[in-house]
Order: structure tokens, then sequence, then C-alpha cells
């Protein structure tokens, strides 16, 4: 039985306490939910666990013996695993490969023995339940597979005490209950497990233990059988949380988009979105479910104008802006909130008040001909800040120095801040804490009640749910199934989502 | 120290309109200007650098090496001394060292904005020196054609340059933004041709004189000179001209362009990142175009001033090198105009100071070289200065381009 333990752990960045003083304990046959916001410390957390920070303070010990971890292989050696949230492998190699990709077992001459290789793969996925093909190329298979892979990875480097970072964001929920199924198996067979996660539901459904994080300090532990996910809620973001979405019913009115027999092409040219036609009318919430690489991204990059159609029309109230550019779009009053908010929603250098117009900057009263009218500019974007509550020491901060939640607000006060009447939102709040979530979500509803169509593209399977008034699955660029919103349950989604059609 | 963060930081209600020296300075610093670690980084650089040319000069003195005594060793250290003092009487020792450096750091200064603002949007125009070219040619186009009166025929010489380096450089751009060609490749292959067709101009009948069968031109009109600027002293060694005043006034229109333009904030957007300046509605290929014949105008009107202000006539290689100085100068500058004014002041300085070194010493100008390359490399380590001079000098340097692939 072994124990792993963190003692007074505080580090410091410049300005910033990120870890204060927190103590964590974990034993085999344990799984422990570790529970933070963006940004309490977590990742730092557990960064200085696998030696990748040191600590300015505190101590880990393994059964009561203090440790050092100069780096990763320090950590590796004491039985320290972690599965990162974005996979570490190879694409072009197979499973075996990757698995023993830097401690390959090697014959005589340098020659890697991959038979022997493949025998360890097959005994450690036979032994702990992860079902793997040790041939398969990792470009071929799921990510809920691919994630197996990355399991045996640290399986393989004989990990006593596994780290999982945020490990269900990229699943599908079959793929989460499957995984789950493997998380139970490696505690049963006496690993110690850590579980990192912002999403309430999973953490009480898996762990044993719950230790939640905020602001760097530990706000307190719970019990996952008599605790509450409001409860939780609370530890967490300090104070209580509305979980769920507050929305009358939906009064539509008519289509503000209108998209018939869409097809685009994804950057490889092959077919992403396959002919696809719906409409959103004014006041309604028609929400996207689907698996990550389903032809979402593409679809909602050709309605922004940022990819081109290759067949079908696109129409925005009844301007047909099949072949518009992104700011023509952004002239038709359509708000874009990006998947990916710090590829494209934002320059993360500039500050708020250069983010805050990033789209609307050529126009008045932000600039007169080629002149930029800062004071304009910065008089709007205090504005904004107070009204959508970024939590920013000022408007000439750039922008990379605020936390997810709040970088993510700036992006929903810039697309929100004028008169908009088509509001489309990929992965609205994907990675953000739930306080920031719900206040996101209440401007959602908000935006539907003024009058505005939305189309909101999300793989939180919840987030969909809680919003939509309708609910589109897309699976292999199609539109497999359509919902009314409150009328189905997250099962019947998920399998359509799957590609099972209803 | 960060990269330059505009606009102003809103320090309070009196600096919300504040003055204008004030939001430049905050241009250039950041947000919180700390004097003191703004300057530390490169002051010590530069210290750092002609210390470590006192050791090269010792250590590559001939005598020492063929025969190591003391007094071999005190002469070799004499000798680095008085090249020091040299370089620095040579650059600010006199009214004639003074216009000196500023001559040469006329086209410094606007080879370095050239690259600068190529940082800035995210391009590494290496392409400074054929653009200069280009440039210079263009305005020997002029030169030797046109004779109108003074005031007329020097605008239309900067135009003209600017025309010239502009579609050289814009050349680069078109091809980043319509085929994805690199620009560091594309422009250090416009180098070579533009090179090369210096050298073929300048054997045709138009830019060769008379007579002649070596590759030089012809003098451009008197008219089209750039005006002495110590003229009135009636002294033929005081060589600063007009292109010092023309240099400054272009970097003070490059800072307002990039800080206060609707077209500087795509640049920087771009230059920071092209996906969300894509995002946002603003054309990144056509910004890529527009950015590198911005920067080859620059570059153009660097060669003009080595024309018109110093050669009167070209001939090959008349860029001098100044167009890939222009690149650790633009690093050294931190890419920011003032920055770059200042770097060009410093290495105009080291260019006179050199000539007057290699006189007066037996160390070769060459040296120079080696002195802008060791403050770069200090100016790009500052950790280096930290572990050298023991001091805390504030974060590391910001990103001064977005690397090679994107």
């Amino acid at each position: 039985m072994a124990t792993l333990e963190l003692r007074g752990i505080t580090k410091r960045f410049p300005g910033v306490l990120a870890n204060d003083s927190v103590d964590l304990e974990v034993s085999s046959g344990e799984i422990l939910g570790l529970l933070g916001e963006n940004g309490a410390g977590k990742t730092t957390l557990m960064n200085i666990l696998y030696g990748l920070y040191s600590a300015d303070e505190g101590e880990i010990l393994i059964d009561g013996v203090p440790q050092s971890f100069a780096g990763p292989g320090d950590a590796i050696a004491a039985g320290i695993g972690m599965v990162h949230q974005h996979f570490m492998l190879v694409p072009v190699f197979t499973v075996t490969e990757n698995v023993v990709l830097g401690v390959e077992p090697v014959g005589p001459g340098g020659v890697i023995n991959i038979k022997e290789a493949k025998r360890e793969v097959r005994e450690i996925s036979q032994k702990y339940g992860l079902e793997v093909d040790p041939d398969a190329i990792i470009e071929d298979i799921p990510v809920g597979i691919q994630q197996r892979v990355e399991i045996i990875k640290v399986l393989f480097r004989n990990a006593e005490f596994l780290i999982f970072d945020e490990p269900t964001a990229v699943l599908t929920p079959q793929e989460i209950e499957e995984f789950f199924g493997i998380l139970n198996g490696l505690r049963d067979a006496g690993k110690a497990i850590i579980f990192i996660t912002h999403k309430l539901k999973e953490v009480i459904e898996v762990s044993d233990d719950i230790a939640v994080l905020r602001r760097g300090a530990m706000a307190g532990r719970a019990d996952p059988a008599t605790t509450t996910e409001a409860d939780l809620a609370n530890l967490m973001v300090g104070r209580p949380v509305e979980l769920v979405v507050a929305k009358g019913a939906a009064q539509p009115g008519a289509p503000v988009l209108t998209v018939a027999d869409l097809v685009v092409l994804d950057d490889r040219d092959q077919v992403a979105v396959a002919s696809i036609s719906f409409d959103v009318k004014a006041g309604e919430i028609v929400g996207i479910a689907g698996v990550q690489g389903n032809g979402q991204t593409e679809l909602v990059e050709a309605l922004t104008g940022l990819r081109g159609v290759a067949a079908g029309t696109v129409t925005i109230g009844d301007k047909v802006v099949t072949h518009a550019t992104p700011r023509q779009i952004h002239e038709h009053s359509v708000a874009h909130i990006p998947e990916d908010r710090q590829r494209s929603g934002l320059v993360m250098s500039f500050s708020i008040t250069e983010n805050m117009v990033l789209d609307g900057y050529y126009h008045e009263p932000y600039s007169r001909g080629i002149k930029m009218d800062w004071d304009q500019a910065r008089a709007k974007a205090g504005e904004l800040v107070e009204q959508y509550d970024v939590r920013t020491p000022g408007t000439e901060v750039a922008a990379n120095t605020l936390s997810g939640g709040n970088q993510q607000k700036v992006i929903v006060a810039r697309e929100f801040g004028r008169e908009v009447r088509l509001v489309i939102a990929a992965q609205p709040t994907r990675g953000i804490d739930v306080g920031s979530i719900e206040y996101i979500h209440e401007r959602i509803v908000e935006e539907r009640d003024r009058g505005a169509g939305l189309l909101i593209v999300s793989t939180e399977l919840d987030e969909v749910m809680a919003l939509s008034d309708r609910i589109l699955v897309m699976f292999d660029g199609k539109v497999v199934a359509e919902y009314e919103g409150g009328a189905v349950t997250a099962e019947e989604i998920g399998l359509a989502m799957a590609g099972a059609a209803p | 120290m960060t990269e330059p963060q505009t606009p102003a930081p809103d320090n309070g209600p009196d600096s919300a309109s504040g003055s204008r020296w004030a939001a430049f300075m905050d241009d250039l610093t950041g947000v919180n200007v700390d004097w003191r670690s703004a300057l530390l980084v490169p002051v010590l650089a530069i210290t750092a650098a002609l210390a470590v040319s006192v050791i090269i000069i010792v250590v590559s003195d001939i005598e020492l090496w063929r025969e190591f005594s003391l007094s071999a060793l005190g002469d070799a250290i004499g000798q680095a001394g008085s090249a020091m003092w040299a370089l620095f009487t040579g650059s600010f020792g006199s009214l004639a060292a003074v216009s000196s450096t500023l001559a040469f750091s006329a086209p410094l200064i606007l080879a370095g904005l050239s690259v600068a603002i190529g940082f800035k949007a995210g391009l590494f125009n290496i392409g400074a020196e054929g653009q200069m070219l280009m440039g210079g040619m263009a305005a020997v186009a002029l030169g030797i054609t046109i004779d109108i009166p003074v005031f007329l025929n020097v605008p239309l010489a900067v135009i003209g340059a600017m025309v010239g380096g502009g579609i050289w450089g814009g050349i680069a751009g078109l091809l980043r933004a319509r085929t994805g060609a690199h620009e560091v490749i594309t422009t250090i292959m416009l180098n070579s041709i533009a090179g090369l067709a210096v050298i073929w101009m300048l054997s045709t009948d138009f830019f060769q004189p008379a007579g002649r069968q070596d590759p030089v031109s012809e003098d451009i009109a008197v008219s089209a000179r750039l005006p002495r600027l110590l003229g009135f002293l009636d002294r033929t060694d005081l060589r600063v001209h007009f292109g010092i005043i023309i240099a400054l006034i272009a970097a003070y229109a490059i800072y307002w362009l990039l800080y206060k333009s609707t077209i500087g904030f795509e640049f920087r957007a771009v230059g920071f990142n092209p996906d969300a300046a894509h995002y946002a509605g603003m054309k990144v290929t056509w910004l890529y175009v527009s950015v590198m014949a911005l920067a080859g105008g620059l570059a153009g009107i660097a060669g003009m001033t080595q024309i018109n202000g110093l050669l009167y006539r070209a001939s090959p290689g008349f860029a001098a090198g100044i167009g890939f100085d222009a690149i650790s100068l633009a690093l050294l500058g931190r890419s920011h105009p003032a920055g770059v004014v200042a770097a060009g002041f410093l290495f105009g300085a080291l260019r006179a100071g050199g000539l007057e070194m290699q006189v007066v010493t037996d160390v070769p100008i060459d040296l120079i070289g080696v002195i802008q390359a060791l403050v770069v490399v200090f100016i790009a380590a500052p950790a280096l200065i930290r572990a050298i001079f023991r001091v805390k000098t504030g974060e590391e340097i910001g990103q001064l381009t977005t690397g090679w692939g994107t």
C-alpha cells in the first residue's frame, strides 16, 4: 500500500500565489477528485507533483519519505504518471511504438524488440481491461482509445500514482462511462488516482474523496456519498451558483439564419459538412450537439465567412451570404464566439481595450478615417468590462494576464456589446469555471429574449441540453437527429452523437 | 520588459488625455513604465559587448602570439584602449565626428524601421539590403534625368525610392500572400537578384557615363542632392545631410501608423495572431503585401539617402550591408520606432568611430560587426546579462516575431 502526500505546498509566481500551503493525500486503491475553477491552481499543483515546477515551500512524500524531483524523469521513477489533457502521442506510430517511446526494450545491437514490447502492451491491456490493438496506428483510432494508450503508457512505466488532467473533456458520454469503468478497474488493481476536473457531476460519480481548490488554497474536502453539485459549486466558487439555466419558453419569430444543402470541405479537401439544411429563428436557441470532429468546426467557420463554401446557400435575414467575408458577416449584425478563444478570439498580447475593438476598430466611434480614437475605445472597453463583470485590474492589461473565464467574458462582451440579431457561439464555455459559465449562459438567454437567434455548438452535452430550445445532433458531417429542447434524454442524444440513428 | 503595449495605460484621470510624450514613452516601455529596467539591458549589453571586444583585440594581437611577454601584453592592452578611445572620438569627439555619426545613422534608422515594421506584423524582412538597392537605383534614375529645383527634386527622389523599394518588398509580400512562400527565403533571394540587377543596370547606357566601362552611374543632378545640414559652416568634413531629418520624420510617421491608426492596429494584430486577425475581418493576405511594400519603401528611402546624401552616384554594393545591420538594429530597438532611432544612432556611431579606429590603430573596422553582433547576443539573452552583472532586469524580452514556420 503506497501513499502519496503533498504537505504545505506553496508556489508563487510574480504577483500571484498559485498554491497556498496545499495539503493533499492519496493512497493505493483510492480515487481522489481534485476540483477547482480554472486558475485555481490545480495544474500548478500537479506540475509540481510531476517535477515540472519546484515548490517554494512544502514537500512531497511517498510512503512518508520526502522526495525531490528535478524533472518529470524523477517523478516517473518515483512511480508518478500523468495522463495529460492533450495527448502526447505520435499520430503515425502504432499503439505499441507510442507506449514504449523513450523506454524501448532493446535486444542485442540496440535493435528494438518490438515483439517483446507488444507482449507487454497486451499484458497491461488485459490486466487492467484497457482494450486496444497493439498494432493500430494512433491516427486511425478514436479519441477514447487514444486515451487508453496514454494510460497504458503510464502503466508501462510502472506508475503507482496516476494523475488524470481533465480526462473527460474530449470524450463522448458513452466514452466517459467506459472511462469511469477503467478508472474503477485501476483503483481496484491498487493504483492511487488523482482525477482533475471542473465537472461536478463526474467528480461525484467516480471519486472516493473530493478535494476542492479555490484561489490556490484548499477550500475544503467533500464526501462524494453525501455532497451535492450545489455544495461543490459553492465550495469551488465561494458563493452559491445557479447550475440550472433559468429560461422561459422560446418565442420563435422569422428565421434569421437559413442554411440550405450546405457542403463544406475541411483542410484536406475532404467533405466535412455533408449537405446540411436547418434554420435558426429569431428568439430561439438552436444547439448543435456532437462529438468533436464531426464537422461542427467547419460548419461554424463556413457560416462566419472564415471558410469557403463548396455548395449550398447560407442566408442571414433575407440576404444571401454564402460567400461573404468575415467582415461582411460582422456587418450583418452577427456575433461570433469562436471555438478556440486563444487562437482566434483574442490577440493575447493585446490589451483588453484592443481586444474589445478587434473587429469593430475600423468604424466610428473607434476610428475616423485611419485615425484610431483610443479614448473612445478605452471608454467602451471600460463600460463593457464593468457590464460583463470581467475581473481585471484595468482595461490596459494584456489579455494573457486574465484567467480563461475572464478571457471568454472579454469575447462575449465584445460580441454582445453591440446590437446583434444572430449569435453563432462555438464551445462558449469550454474550459471555464462554473461561475463564468453561469454568467455566460445568462447572457445567451438574455440575447434570445431580446430577439436574437442563437446557434450554439458545443461538445458539452449538458450545456446543449440546458440552453437549447431545439437540438440538432451532428455526426459525420450530417444532422442525424433533431429534438425539441427539454423533451429528450442525454442517453438518446448520446446515442445519436455516436452515430446510432434513432 | 514586455512588448510595447498600446494604447497608453490609464493611470488615472490626468493621464487619460495625457501628454503625447508620456503616451509615446508608455508605448515604448510597456504598461508600467520602468525606465531603469527599460534601459538597463541595452546599456549593460553595450558595456558587455565593448568589454568582450577589448578582449578580442588583445588576444588577436599578432605580436602577442609571436612571442608572449608582459610588455607585449601591455602593448596589446594599450592598443585595445586606444582603439576604444578612437571609437569614441570618431563618433562623438568633435563636430565632424558627430556629423559623421548622424550621416551614418540616417540609412540605418530607415532600414531598421523597414525590418521593425515587418517584425511588428510577424514578418521577417531579410530583404532590406535588396530593397535599398532598388530604391537607390530608382533615385539614381530620377536624379540623372530630372533637374528641377531642390525643394521639388528631393521629394521626388524620396517618392521614387519608396516606389522602387516598395515594389521590391511588395513582391515578397505578394509571394507570401499568394503562394505561401516564406518571406525569409524570398527576400534573401531578392537580395541576390537586386545585387546582380544593379551591376547589370550600371552597365547599360542609361546609367553608365559615356566612355566608362566599369559599373558606375552618372552623377545625379546637384538639385537632387540631400542638402547638407551644416553646409552654412562651409566645411567639407561635415557630412550630415537632410537624410537624418527624413529618418526622424519617418520614425515618427511609423510610430503614429503603428499605434494611432487602424492600419497599424491591423499590422500588429496580424503580427501577434493572424488567426484572430482573420477572424476579426482583417484581410491577412493583403496585409502581408502592404506591410512588405511599406517595409520595402522605407528601405528604399534608406538606399536613396546613401545615393543622394553621400555618394551622388551608384556603384555596386552602395547599400554597404546597412540592410543587414538593420536586422540587428531592429532587434536591439525592440521593433519600436523610438528604439530603432536609438539603436540607429548607436550603430551609426560605431560605423563612424570604426573608421577613426581603423585609421588611428591597426584594429580593422570589421571589429564593428563583432561589437554589433555581441550587443544583439546580449540583448537577446537577458539571462546572460543578469548572470554577468548580477542584476535583476525584469521580465524576459518579449516575442520578437512569430517563428520561421508561420
